[in-house]
């Protein structure tokens, strides 16, 4: 998307207010939501990929060596990864500041 | 070998067409089931969604978290308006117009949407017999607006619109069985399936994209917000509400029950009711009455399942 959403007027809108833009939901970070942040024990991960799958808002993503991490941009810190995680090795912890 | 198929989290699509961004409540076991359900029909999909939850969260002007085409609907005709798509494409095809592909054409839509506004749409829609899913997700009252009750909200919950008290139980009235429902339309394929049980639901969803003629997936979806739950048990409570045999897994294809999931040990259902803030007020002798009713809801089930095999 070119500019911020709050900055889109209403004259701007396509006719019918067709988005055609696919996805850009993505530019909402709604990590800012959030009052705690999950934490992964890297070396505890059995890298299943359980807490991918039950994540709602898709914001669990596989790092570079093959555990499971969160992306903190959409993280609304539910704690259902640190829940379902079948060895525990997710803690939530409170956002400070 | 074609009645077992192999599941791991690994296999699973990766593509994601909701993406992130979107606005459910942390936690929040519908915008999962949506998420698995769109990772089942892949690209080829056109959506038509009914008002409601999912619709506001996903759907903010001007932004969008689908990847899918996609179009909004009022609350009671996403079945006709996909009714339309679908024998509308189908012409453009016949005519040559856009190149022949197989589309998978599905309406969603939440319990209110399903069960009270759009029921008429619904119906008219199985009964012409398009080739199209209709998806209910179902999370027992209107959340969007504030957990009004719907006529899908289960007995004895306490809502807004039903609060429990000195004189009142919560909901005075038993759930709409919207399933049996849609089985007595005489459709190819119904399912019911939770977003606790993922490739339960992906393979039932496949399956109904893949039958031709009209197919109804009714999909219990836990609200932690109007469920009065924390936000870490939601995918929890989706499980329990299975292993108690409150919503049992099946489909009927082609009339024919099957039993996806049985529970191995079926647990009381005080597990499934005790936690939840709706039902805190329940005595003992109300709860009991509610296990009567569901034993035999779930005996009938087991029967009719039992029976075809």
């Amino acid at each position: 998307m070119a500019k911020p959403m709050e900055k889109i007027t209403w004259q701007e809108l396509e006719a019918g207010s067709v988005v055609t833009e696919v996805g850009n939901a993505r530019v909402y970070e709604t990590g800012s939501w959030r009052s705690e942040r999950p934490v992964v024990e890297a070396s505890q991960c059995i890298k299943c990929g359980v807490c991918w799958l039950f994540c709602p808002d898709a914001c669990i993503v596989r790092a570079s060596d093959g555990h499971f991490e969160a992306d903190l941009t959409y993280c609304k810190g539910c704690g259902i990864c640190a829940k379902e995680c079948p060895v525990g090795c997710i803690t939530m912890i409170a956002e400070e500041g | 070998m074609d009645k077992f198929s192999v599941f791991s989290s690994r296999l699973v699509e990766k593509s994601e067409n909701f993406t992130s961004g979107h606005r459910a409540c942390q936690g929040c076991a519908e915008a999962l089931a949506v998420r698995h359900v769109m990772k089942a029909l892949g690209r080829d999909t056109i959506v038509a969604m009914s008002t409601g939850c999912m619709e506001i969260i996903s759907s903010p002007l001007p932004l969008t978290s689908w990847r899918v085409p996609w179009i909004h609907n009022a609350f009671e005709n996403s079945a006709a308006v996909i009714s339309g798509c679908e024998s509308g494409m189908k012409a453009m095809m016949r005519k040559g117009k856009i190149p022949a592909k197989k589309i998978n054409f599905v309406a969603m839509g939440g319990d209110g949407a399903t069960a009270d506004i759009g029921m008429g749409a619904l119906s008219g829609a199985l009964e012409r017999g398009h080739n199209m899913v209709y998806i209910c997700y179902d999370n027992e009252a209107y959340m969007n607006t504030g957990i009004q009750r719907s006529s899908s909200t289960h007995y004895g919950a306490s809502t807004t619109t039903s609060p429990a008290g000195k004189a009142s139980i919560g909901q005075r009235t038993q759930k709409k069985n919207m399933a049996q429902i849609a089985v007595a339309h005489n459709i190819p394929y119904v399912a019911t399936a939770c977003s606790s049980f993922p490739f339960d639901l992906m393979e039932k969803v496949k399956r109904a994209a893949e039958t031709p003629g009209a197919a109804y997936v009714h999909v219990l979806s836990v609200c932690p917000t109007g469920w009065r739950i924390p936000t870490q048990d939601a995918i929890k409570y989706g499980r329990l509400a299975v292993d108690s045999c409150v919503f049992p897994l099946y489909e009927v294809i082609e009339g024919k029950y099957r039993l996806t999931y049985k529970p191995y040990k079926k647990i009381p259902l005080t597990e499934y009711l005790k936690g939840q803030g709706r039902f805190r007020h329940l005595t003992d002798k109300e709860i009991q009455l509610i296990q009567q009713k569901v034993d035999k809801d779930y005996e009938r089930i087991l029967r009719l399942s039992e029976e075809e095999e």
